[in-house]
């Protein structure tokens, strides 16, 4: 019971991640117009800093978000995108939306990422986060994250709820974790 | 009489609903401590040497087909340990700069040597071969070693190219000093503010301590092999 006692307190733990985002919160407003425009986003790739995901890590529509943090270059990668598509086909009429964060070089774009999401058809909005000082952002999407890729956070800021994945991932893991983010 | 009884009977039957639902309680936290735990999972994988830990010795084939151990760098003040590999984008992007690295403090007792635990089944750039190609076109000024059986990258914790991890010698026994990144933008040198390596070998060289010990940043996994 205790040991039970203590696993439920880590889960709190765990879930009520850092609001150290309060910060940023007036920059959140005047993007948030933009943020909507995700689930109608054409399949192109967009270019955003940081303060595109804070926005979504301060969300406070009661919205789950999953961010796969990829690039076209890692195999496991893009061996898993075709599930979050899945997701993007199957969560279509929930409150769930899928943002492709690409860690592809900027200078990249033209020649290799914009070709891919074509060719791949992608559904999912594309962004590609032009922030080299990772070392700046990576704790703030987790603060297990070491920086390899793939990673993928399935994040509900509003509820406070969160979990973190440092490896690939298969569909039914990620429905798994929806049923129980949307579920509860 | 009787209504005392009734009373205690419904107080247990209050209490066994009260624990019951405790019950339930914990049974569906612990479910979900048990998802959100994935992250902590991938901690686990992370865990190698800390700053300040020893680092055990090894012994690595390079390019050339010699061997080469780390005891063999026993009269150096130092080494800077570059987890590596070819098909890396990233890592790539960091050749000039590792070269530029031993080129600066191999002279000063802090040489490079880069370590490739790539599995070349999952990446056909990562042969041998073409470890021996990459080394040779590019011109490495350190041993390029190849972990084969990746136990090297998992006891130092790394976990994805490039991973660099900077050991000071004292008598033969290697220390943890620095782990993280090269610096602060793979992507353009020039726009480089931060230079972690750097600044961590100049201050041990200074007699200083390290200033920031541990960076984080993007990198191509290492995809270790089914045991």
């Amino acid at each position: 019971m205790k040991k039970l006692l203590i696993l439920w307190l880590l889960a709190i733990a765990h879930t009520s991640f850092a609001q150290e985002t309060a910060s940023l919160e007036s920059t959140q407003t005047q993007e948030s117009g933009g943020l909507s425009d995700v689930s109608t986003a054409q399949p192109l790739v967009a270019e955003v800093k940081w303060n595109a995901l804070q926005n979504i890590l301060s969300s406070s529509s009661d919205t789950t978000y999953v961010l796969n943090f990829w690039a076209t270059w890692c195999r496991p990668c893009v061996a898993e995108l075709p599930h979050f598509e899945a997701v993007n086909r199957h969560y279509a009429s929930q409150k769930v939306k899928v943002v492709l964060v690409s860690m592809d070089f900027v200078k990249d774009m033209e020649d290799r990422v914009i070709p891919f999401v074509e060719r791949m058809k992608l559904t999912n909005p594309v962004w590609l986060l032009n922030e080299p000082d990772a070392n700046s952002w990576i704790e703030r999407v987790d603060s297990t994250w070491t920086g390899a890729l793939p990673a993928t956070l399935i994040i509900n800021p509003a509820r406070s709820r969160k979990v973190f994945y440092e490896k690939a991932l298969d569909y039914e893991t990620l429905a798994r974790d929806l049923s129980y983010f949307l579920d509860y | 009489m009787k209504y005392d009884a009734f009373l205690i009977k419904k107080y247990v039957s209050f209490f066994g609903v009260l624990l019951l639902l405790v019950a339930i309680g914990s049974v569906s936290f612990s479910t979900a401590s048990e998802r959100f735990s994935a992250s902590q999972n991938s901690k686990v994988l992370s865990e190698g040497y800390q700053i300040g830990d020893a680092v055990s010795n090894f012994r690595l084939k390079n390019v050339d087909s010699r061997m080469i151990s780390l005891s063999d760098y026993s009269s150096q003040k130092g080494v800077i340990v570059v987890f590596s590999c070819n098909h890396c984008p990233f890592a790539k992007a960091y050749e000039e700069r590792v070269i530029a690295l031993d080129r600066k403090f191999g002279g000063q007792g802090f040489p490079v040597i880069a370590i490739n635990p790539t599995d070349p089944a999952a990446y056909e750039d990562d042969t041998f071969e073409q470890m021996q190609a990459r080394a040779r076109s590019k011109g490495f000024t350190y041993p390029y070693l190849v972990d084969a059986t990746q136990t090297v990258a998992k006891a130092f914790g790394a976990t994805r190219t490039p991973h660099v991890f900077v050991l000071t010698n004292n008598n033969g026994t290697f220390t943890v000093r620095y782990i993280g990144t090269i610096d602060d933008n793979p992507q353009d040198p020039s726009g480089v503010s931060k230079r972690y390596v750097d600044d961590a070998v100049t201050n041990l060289l200074a007699g200083k301590p390290v200033v920031t010990t541990t960076t984080k940043a993007i990198g191509c996994a290492i995809k270790w092999k089914d045991v």
